[in-house]
């Protein structure tokens, strides 16, 4: 009986040794550390995709397991982007202002520097003070810590409210996408505090290494989202593999029947919303110092849509199914939208992959949920001959012989 | 005389239907009986109110020794202090093997934090190999339910409910969909499990319900007809009249 998490999941050690050899493949090819045939804008692209791909595994918790389909998870994403990005324009700010201040005649004061670096920061929405919630962007501990309380505070409140209403399906993705809407709206405005849709920029510097190449600091963060991703693999496949993932699957497929069984539903959801938050949060904090800018924009509905259909395409229920389909979706989409897949001219109409990309993606996105709703995952299963038979959600039915319900009635 | 389940006046109106109508019931803490009514008269209902899924306009629902007052509880609280439900289709997680079911069901603790800690320990296997083997699914346990035939996945789920260890179980139909051959072991289960715990049966057979050997129910237009043996209640002519009187 006393089997470790990677002997019940084979999956779980094949992933990890691919993410390996991924990460030494990259390392090896990049510009600071190696070859040089990957270039940094490429690692950084890389890097991006690792960290989209940890919040599709938070996304296939919450929808592909516990059956919740949140279209609000990257509203926690961008949260956690907004909360490091703080402390990253305060810190680099301060060190510029430090440096002009430094030509005067007399040491600056603690105010003056802190003046000096609202100005710097709020020039560009007319403001020159600092607003509430920046009281603790000059502390890396306190915002870091900040970044798992806030979108989990968030996520707590918010999925206390729908669950106990027991709002579910339909119903609650309305709901999730309505508050990362509202959220955004309010992210808009210049007097939110957060730059309105100027957003926060420069996150690519890191504060304190401004001798250190962004060659090197792409590398460095590649490693780290690599890492990240790694340990929630882990962490998630003993979630899902064990009771607790039994739960939650039940939950997916009949709730009511989970209740009567003992198993307080809501505590479970609630559990499992704010957990998959906190993921993203995190994924969120490695993303944008990467992207080196965030604004509003990134909160919109659509970006969690996204969310959704890349665990689809990639095959929800299945970890690494998630993966592999934000890896791949958002790596032909940066192809596609790149520029560099030539146009196909039909003579009447010229499809140009720039703006074609997202019609592509939603034919794809609807064929798959038609024709193959195991997604790529699928394919795993087609190898190692496993079919699954499709009762269309029916049971099997009864036993020859045994007495049927309608002749039970009687 | 003590009871287990004390139900007392209750009533619920769905839409100005009255489905229930100041409907008392009890039963003792080791005792079978068998509810029965014609379609309507509010079988379902009565265990949507005792399982806590539907609120009663008015009237009590008490359970146990201590007295707790199921009105007050949620459908978890109510499954975790003691009453077992079993429906009459049966709901097993078919996504999930024999096994998961039934660790599922397994009495431990239902606190999320407790169960993202929860290991199979020896005696947990054992106890499950236990109950399966009781079931008559020993050689199921890795299989996936949804791929045993129906009158397996009732077993399964009477298997769900002895692991719950309730002591209280409400049966809704538990003959239906079964052989002859099941059937007899079902109703001689349903006696043993009995000897230890409240058992209510609804059930539309009368020759199952003869078999039980048990106390009768008669249930009609939401509320308590007539009570006792079954050669009592089929006697009853305003139970003919109702009931027996159109077969």
């Amino acid at each position: 009986m006393k089997q470790g998490i990677l002997a019940r999941n084979p999956s779980v050690l094949i992933f990890l040794a691919l993410l390996a050899l991924f990460t030494l493949i990259v390392t090896f090819g990049s510009e600071a550390y190696g070859a040089g045939f990957v270039s940094t804008s490429f690692v950084k692209t890389l890097g991006k995709t690792l960290c989209l791909c940890l919040a599709a595994l938070a996304m296939d918790l919450i929808w592909g397991y516990a059956g919740i389909l949140s279209l609000g998870h990257m509203a926690f994403f961008a949260l956690g982007g907004y909360l490091i990005g703080m402390w990253l324009m305060y810190a680099r700010t301060e060190e510029i202002v430090v440096a002009a201040l430094a030509q005067d005649a007399l040491p600056a004061t603690a105010e003056e520097i802190r003046q000096g670096i609202a100005t710097q920061i709020f020039g560009v929405v007319g403001s020159s003070d600092l607003p509430l919630v920046w009281s603790f962007a000059y502390s890396l501990p306190i915002q870091l810590a900040l970044v798992i309380l806030v979108p989990g505070l968030l996520a707590l409140i918010f999925g206390w409210l729908a669950f106990r209403a027991r709002v579910t399906g339909v119903y609650l993705s309305i709901l999730t996408q309505a508050m990362t809407l509202a959220l955004a709206l309010y992210l808009f405005q210049n007097d939110s505090g957060l730059r309105g849709n100027n957003g926060l920029s420069g996150l690519q510097n890191l504060p304190g290494l401004g001798d250190v190449g962004q060659d090197q600091l792409s590398v460095w963060f590649f490693w780290t989202s690599a890492l990240a991703l790694a340990g929630a693999y882990i962490v998630l496949s003993g979630v899902v593999g064990g009771k607790f993932g039994s739960v939650i699957r039940a939950i997916r497929d009949d709730e009511a029947r989970v209740r009567f069984l003992g198993y307080s539903v809501e505590s479970y959801k609630l559990f499992i919303f704010t957990l998959t938050a906190v993921i993203c949060a995190i994924a969120g904090v490695l993303y944008y110092p990467q992207a080196g800018i965030i604004n509003p924009a990134e909160l919109a509905p659509i970006a969690s849509i996204y969310l959704a259909v890349w665990v689809a395409i990639g095959g929800r229920g299945r970890l690494y199914g998630a993966v592999i389909g934000a890896a791949f979706v958002s790596l032909m989409s940066s192809l596609f939208t790149g520029g560099r897949v030539p146009a196909i001219d039909l003579g009447i109409l010229r499809i140009d992959w720039v703006d074609w990309w997202q019609v592509l993606l939603g034919v794809v996105f609807v064929l798959v949920t038609l024709f193959a709703p195991k997604g790529i995952g699928g394919l795993f299963d087609l190898a190692l001959h496993r079919r699954s038979p499709d009762r269309k959600g029916a049971p099997l039915g009864p036993e020859d012989g045994s007495l049927q319900e309608k002749e039970a009635l009687e | 005389m003590s009871s287990i389940l004390e139900v007392s006046g209750i009533s619920v109106s769905f839409d100005g239907f009255r489905a229930i109508n100041n409907l008392s019931f009890s039963i003792g803490p080791a005792e079978l009986r068998a509810i029965i009514g014609p379609n309507g008269a509010g079988k379902s209902t009565f265990m949507d109110i005792v399982t806590g899924k539907t609120r009663p306009d008015e009237g009590t629902v008490t359970f146990g020794e201590r007295s707790l007052n199921c009105l007050r509880m949620s459908e978890a609280q109510i499954a975790r202090a003691g009453i077992g439900r079993k429906f009459q289709r049966p709901t097993v997680f078919e996504d999930q093997t024999v096994t998961e079911n039934l660790t599922l069901a397994l009495k431990a603790s239902r606190n999320p934090l407790r169960v993202l800690g929860w290991r199979r320990k020896l005696i947990d296997a054992e106890r499950i190999a236990a109950l399966a083997a009781q079931v008559g699914l020993a050689d199921q346990l890795a299989r996936k339910s949804g791929e045993l035939s129906h009158g397996q996945k009732q077993w399964l789920e009477i298997g769900m409910l002895l692991a719950q260890e309730p002591r209280v179980l409400l049966v809704d139909e538990p003959a239906a969909g079964m052989t002859l051959a099941e059937r007899e072991q079902t109703t001689a289960m349903l006696v043993d499990m009995a000897k230890t715990r409240a058992v209510v049966v609804v059930e539309h057979d009368m020759e199952f319900i003869r078999r039980l050997n048990c106390k009768v129910t008669v249930l009609h237009e939401g509320s308590v007809l007539a009570e006792g043996s079954l050669d009592h209640v089929t006697m009853n002519p305003a139970v003919i009249d109702v009931y027996l009187g159109r077969g």
